[in-house]
């Protein structure tokens, strides 16, 4: 491997500081920068290894309702926390249908919203990657591409995002707060990873030594919780990226819907928000036609980048089931495929 | 390498003989607490570590290196390149036989397929010698790569699989298709596949003089040491190496790897012991795979649903160097009895690392689309596909006319039928929902492999405290050797389990043959029992030629051994132990060896085949396409079952392969660069544990006085026959839609809802 200092900063002062030198990166809990670097796809000189700073795996609600967890909490123990399944069901329920429950034991809350795309491309150091070595090509434009996105690209990258996490949160409105060299602030999680335009290598709004340090869900996003579901198909039942997902949240006052929200996962660069499809679904009942139409408009400016054209006729499929699970309520308790389309199968196996 | 103390582990279950005892792994205990020494567990002193540069092309030439950058990472000790390198005996691209197989050792700058090896870094630590490795960033002259079935002229080879005739017929089939009432012509295909044991391809070389000392993980000792004697110019007898597990190989560590013997090359170079391990995704080129194919089915049956004709055509690739072809037709000669068969196959050359056995080659792929086929010709003939299968019964192999030496797989059938309630299947596809209004389907596939044997040899000896001693240089893939062979042994020697010192895994010890076609047990079990017959007989001559014995002057009457002791068979009362008989004659023990092997006789007369029949139930989205198989029951039919335990855990794994195979396993190449872009266990899918449903194994009985002298017929492959069938002709029942691609896609079932 590549030799790289190793830096262990005790304060979040200091890691700004560190990581903000040309050349260093964040190491969370490394299950996918170890990865891209054992790949070569990353050759980082400096390794900031933030595990260790205090105050960032805290998870508690503010007090105007607010709930704010520290960047280091693990995938596994947010989905776990007594209470948060509960009241954000589609976030947790996205959680425990990523990776493998080794994983999720180790992943931390930063790393998953920063996780790099999976596109083949970008890991084979063989092929050329804009996105790995800016203004090199594509390869994936005309190659093996039914994974890749169908909302958002360009022609310069059709890479997409694959976090299951992010997608219900962009639909909670959730927000990052960051350090940077300049002190604190805060974006929309919406606004924390960008299309690729014509510069798929860079992929977030973060600026050099900017330090994600908590995610924040508003007051609001606690409303959604008896209506609300993660749906991801995808090519084995457990232990794979999604093809497409989606996260469907409403807010069903007498029966109508008050407030939908609506974001699909590996379809773009980002967690793909559906705003329009949200607008027609207020004030609405939950019906078939309804959904048929919210697909419609959720997908409406979805173009196939290769051979993925079907994702597409999926993604319309998905919202549709999705918002359906969403209006029949949330389970009682995860289920035991969580996200999968045979969570419902009794007698599941868990995965 | 600690001694193997594999009967430390906890007692087993035992009444009776050994063979057929369902004995839990001897080697269970040692893996478990991670006391079992694979390969790249060894670490001789002094040892450097080497790690292999691959191409990032897969067609032109290395046109340079950057040695020097690579050389002057702290801890690099040396480059192994083309133009520095030890000398090897023969050229590697000479092919003495059909089973040498062409290997990349840096022979030359030339670039045949991607990842195939390039240079070689020697280091004192992995990481300096993976970083040594990136640093030597090869330049490339690049040549289009040749990629794909259709990548250029078709040719017909001389050979398929292990020497089978690329083409065979029995009957006209023109004339039965043309005067068939009903025609099925339907193409199929079936993805590159990689044998991805979950155990790398390994090497620990260490030379001392011109001996040399290796761990490597082998399904065939003697072939690899032979393979390694003549590269490296040495003999047999100053080779010694030592593979007592295998953590799985399928067929890709049947014979030497090219990267194995780079191992051995650079712990010549710097004459130090290196140890060299294949990193996941540089398995995906030199280590063989399992070729693509494209297979053209045409079936004709009459008003009644009896077959008239079966004609199977398959296309698939060899590498541009050599010649190793996936003989998916012949999984049509044996099964359905139509009076016209004809097989055939032609093949393209591309930019791919020689394809090669894996785990029920030819059989596998074959039977997917035969099975498929089949089911599409019973929906046709509106039949039921098992009641279809049940009237093509082949009462002799169809293509030759022999009789069976043994055939139970009616029972298979009715009693996987029975188990699984097959009765109950709608006719029609896309009839039946569970309660959540998920589109459920049964399909059937039947499992067919060859009762092969290969030639092997044994050591036996009964030693002076009366235990005993089997010797046999036999290979444990993870298949349970240790234990199967072990039963053996001691039924051989008529002694306790715990009584025999069963040594296997090393290559000093008798040849075992290769640890495949299913054969391992039949064959190395045949020389197993022959030397204990040998050794016992030895024995029982020293007692009945001898006056004090009380089994004097039974020779004619014949004497049983059993549990440490010789028993006259007309008078049970007469008998004596071992230990007396040698403690008498004053020898330290008796030996004999014994031999393994085809019986040619046996033959010429008879088709010898494993059997099984698999029922599959699987669960569809019916909007989102997405499948789960939600049940399988596979009956088998294979002959004498030596441990019912190991048996079943072969006819699981090999089911869970066939599931994998209709649904999740495929390596996808880049059709531009001929690259494998999912070269990884996170995106080259198989079956997790959540894919898989519950599994029930009936083993039907089956006595077959001809395969070999124990009855055993193989259990290793036949597994995953019939089951990928059973799986994608259950999609079709569910969704009506028949894909004829596999692995089967969520965008192919999308299309109806
Ligand atoms: C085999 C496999 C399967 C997977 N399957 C799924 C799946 O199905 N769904 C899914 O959503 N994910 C999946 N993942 C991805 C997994 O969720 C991520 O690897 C994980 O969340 C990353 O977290 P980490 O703490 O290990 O991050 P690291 O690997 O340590 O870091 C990832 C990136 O984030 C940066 N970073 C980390 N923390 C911070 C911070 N606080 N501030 C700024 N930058 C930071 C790092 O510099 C790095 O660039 C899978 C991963 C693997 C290996
Ligand atoms: S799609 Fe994006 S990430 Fe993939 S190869 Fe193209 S530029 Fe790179």
């Amino acid at each position: 491997m590549k030799q790289f200092d190793y830096v262990r900063p005790a304060t979040v002062t200091e890691a700004v500081a560190a990581a903000a030198q040309p050349g260093a990166v964040y190491l969370a809990a490394g299950t996918n920068l170890l990865d891209l670097m054992k790949g070569g796809v990353s050759r980082p000189d400096r390794l900031v290894d933030v595990t260790h700073l205090d105050g960032l795996d805290q998870i508690e609600t503010l007090a105007d309702g607010s709930l704010r967890i520290g960047a280091l909490v693990s995938n596994a123990d947010l989905a776990h926390d007594p209470g948060f399944a509960t009241s954000y069901p589609a976030v947790a329920e996205a959680l425990l249908s990523g990776a493998s429950a080794q994983l999720r034991n180790a992943a931390t809350v930063g790393g998953n919203l920063l996780q790099r795309t999976r596109c083949a491309y970008f890991y084979d150091t063989a092929s050329r990657c804009n996105k790995r070595e800016a203004g090199t090509g594509c390869d994936a434009r005309d190659g093996e591409n039914r994974g890749h996105a169908v909302l958002g690209w360009s022609e310069s990258c059709i890479a997409t995002h694959p976090s299951d996490f992010c997608v219900p949160l962009v639909a909670l409105d959730a927000v990052v707060e960051i350090e940077g060299r300049n002190g604190r602030r805060e974006i929309a999680l919406d606004e924390l990873h960008r299309l690729p335009g014509n510069t798929p290598e860079r992929e977030s709004a973060l600026e050099p030594g900017d330090l994600i340090v908590a995610l924040r869900l508003p007051p609001a996003a606690r409303g959604f919780s008896a209506h609300a579901r993660y749906l991801k198909v995808r090519e084995r039942t457990s232990y794979a990226f999604a093809v497409v997902s989606a996260a469907a949240a409403l807010r069903i006052e007498n029966g109508k819907i008050a407030e939908a929200r609506l974001a699909l996962g590996g379809v773009a660069a980002k967690p793909w928000r559906a705003r329009a499809a949200e607008d027609v679904l207020r004030g609405v009942a939950p019906t078939a036609d309804a959904f048929q139409e919210a697909a419609w408009r959720a997908l409406a400016d979805a173009k196939p980048s290769g051979d993925n054209a079907f994702k597409i006729e999926l993604a319309r499929r998905i919202v549709v089931r999705a918002l359906t699970l969403a209006a029949a309520g949330t389970p009682a308790r995860v289920p035991a495929l969580p996200a999968s389309p045979f969570a419902s199968t009794s007698g599941a196996i868990h995965a | 390498m600690p001694e193997l103390n594999l009967t430390s582990a906890p007692a087993h279950l035992r009444h009776g003989s050994n063979i057929g005892q369902p004995l839990t792994r001897r080697d269970g205990v040692l893996k478990v607490k991670g006391q079992a020494t694979y390969a790249a567990d060894n670490h001789p002193p002094g040892m450097l570590f080497a790690v292999t540069a691959v191409s990032g092309i897969s067609r032109g030439r290395v046109a340079s290196l950057d040695v020097v950058a690579a050389k002057r990472h702290p801890g690099v000790v040396d480059v192994m390149t083309p133009d520095h390198k030890p000398p090897l005996a023969v050229d590697p691209e000479i092919k003495t036989n059909p089973f040498v197989f062409r290997m990349e050792v840096l022979q030359s700058d030339e670039i045949r397929y991607a990842n195939q090896p390039i240079a070689v870094v020697i280091a004192e630590t992995l990481e300096a010698a993976t970083e040594g490795a990136a640093l030597l960033a090869p330049r490339y002259e690049v040549q289009p790569a040749l990629v794909g079935l259709d990548a250029g002229e078709s040719f017909v080879p001389p050979v398929v699989g292990v020497g089978n005739p690329t083409e065979l017929h029995r009957g006209d089939v023109e004339a039965g298709l043309a005067s068939a009432e009903k025609q099925i012509d339907a193409i199929y295909q079936t993805p590159p596949q990689y044998h991805n044991a979950m155990e790398p391809h390994a090497i620990v070389a260490s030379w001392d003089g011109d001996r040399l000392q290796i761990d490597m993980p082998t399904q065939g000792l003697m072939l690899s040491l032979a393979r390694i004697a003549e590269l490296f110019g040495i003999a047999h007898d100053k080779i010694h190496i030592r593979s007592p597990f295998l953590g799985g190989g399928f067929g890709s560590k049947g014979l030497m790897a090219g990267p194995q013997t780079l191992g051995i090359m650079a712990a010549k170079l710097v004459g130090r012991p290196v140890k060299l391990v294949l990193r996941r995704e540089q398995m995906y080129g030199p280590v063989g795979h399992r070729a693509p194919t494209r297979q053209r089915l045409r079936i004709g049956a009459d008003g009644e649903g009896r077959l008239t004709a079966l004609d199977h055509h398959a296309r698939t690739v060899s590498s541009t160097f050599d010649d190793f072809y996936e003989p998916a037709a012949d999984a049509s000669h044996t099964l359905y009895a139509a009076p016209a068969i004809r097989t055939s196959h032609d093949a393209v050359r591309v930019n791919t690392g020689t394809p090669l056995f894996m785990r029920a080659p030819g059989e596998a792929t074959g039977s997917i689309a035969l099975e498929s086929a089949i089911d599409e010709m019973a929906w046709a003939c509106g039949m039921d596909p098992l009641a279809f299968r049940l009237k093509n019964y082949a009462e002799v192999e169809p293509i030759s006319g022999k009789p069976f030496s043994s055939k139970a797989l009616r029972a298979c059938y009715e009693q996987g039928a029975a188990r699984f309630g097959w009765a109950k299947r709608s006719l029609q596809p896309r009839q039946m929902r569970d309660d959540a209004g998920f589109l459920v389907g049964w399909g059937v596939g039947t499992a067919t492999f060859p009762a092969l044997m290969f030639q092997a040899q044994a050591r036996a000896a009964i030693r002076r405290d009366g235990s005993g001693v089997m010797e046999i240089g036999a290979h444990d893939m993870g298949q349970g050797a240790w234990t199967a062979l072990a039963q053996i042994a001691a039924d051989a020697v008529g002694l306790d389990i715990d009584r025999v010192e069963f040594k296997a895994g090393t290559s000093d010890l008798p040849d075992a043959g290769i640890a495949g076609g299913s054969a391992h047990t039949a064959t190395a079990g045949a020389a197993i029992h022959s030397a204990g017959a040998a050794v016992i007989a030895k024995l029982a001559d020293l007692a009945t030629n001898d006056e004090r014995s009380p089994l004097f002057g039974a020779g004619n009457a014949g004497v049983i051994a059993r549990d440490g002791r010789l028993v006259r068979r007309d008078d049970e009362s007469r008998s004596e132990s071992y230990a007396e008989i040698l403690a008498r004659a004053g020898v330290a023990e008796v030996e004999a060896g014994g031999t393994g092997a085809p019986n040619p006789a046996a033959m010429e007369e008879y088709a010898m085949h494993a059997h099984g029949a698999v029922f599959a139930e699987v669960k569809v989205d019916p909007e989102l396409g997405q499948v789960r198989v939600t049940r399988m029951v596979g009956a088998f039919a294979a002959g004498r079952i030596v441990n019912p335990h190991l048996v079943k855990s072969q006819l699981f794994g090999g089911m869970i392969w066939g599931l994998s195979f209709a649904l999740h396993e495929e390596a996808i190449t880049d059709r531009r660069s001929g690259r494998i872009m999912n070269a990884n266990l996170g995106e080259y899918h198989i079956p997790v544990n959540a894919d898989v449903p519950p599994l029930d194994v009936i083993t039907v009985d089956e006595h077959d006085p001809h395969v070999n002298a124990l009855g055993i017929k193989g259990v290793g492959e036949i597994g995953i026959t019939g089951s990928a069938g059973a799986v994608a002709n259950a999609v079709w029942h569910a969704t009506g839609v028949r894909v004829r691609r596999f692995p089967i896609r969520i965008e192919e079932l999308l299309t109806q809802s």
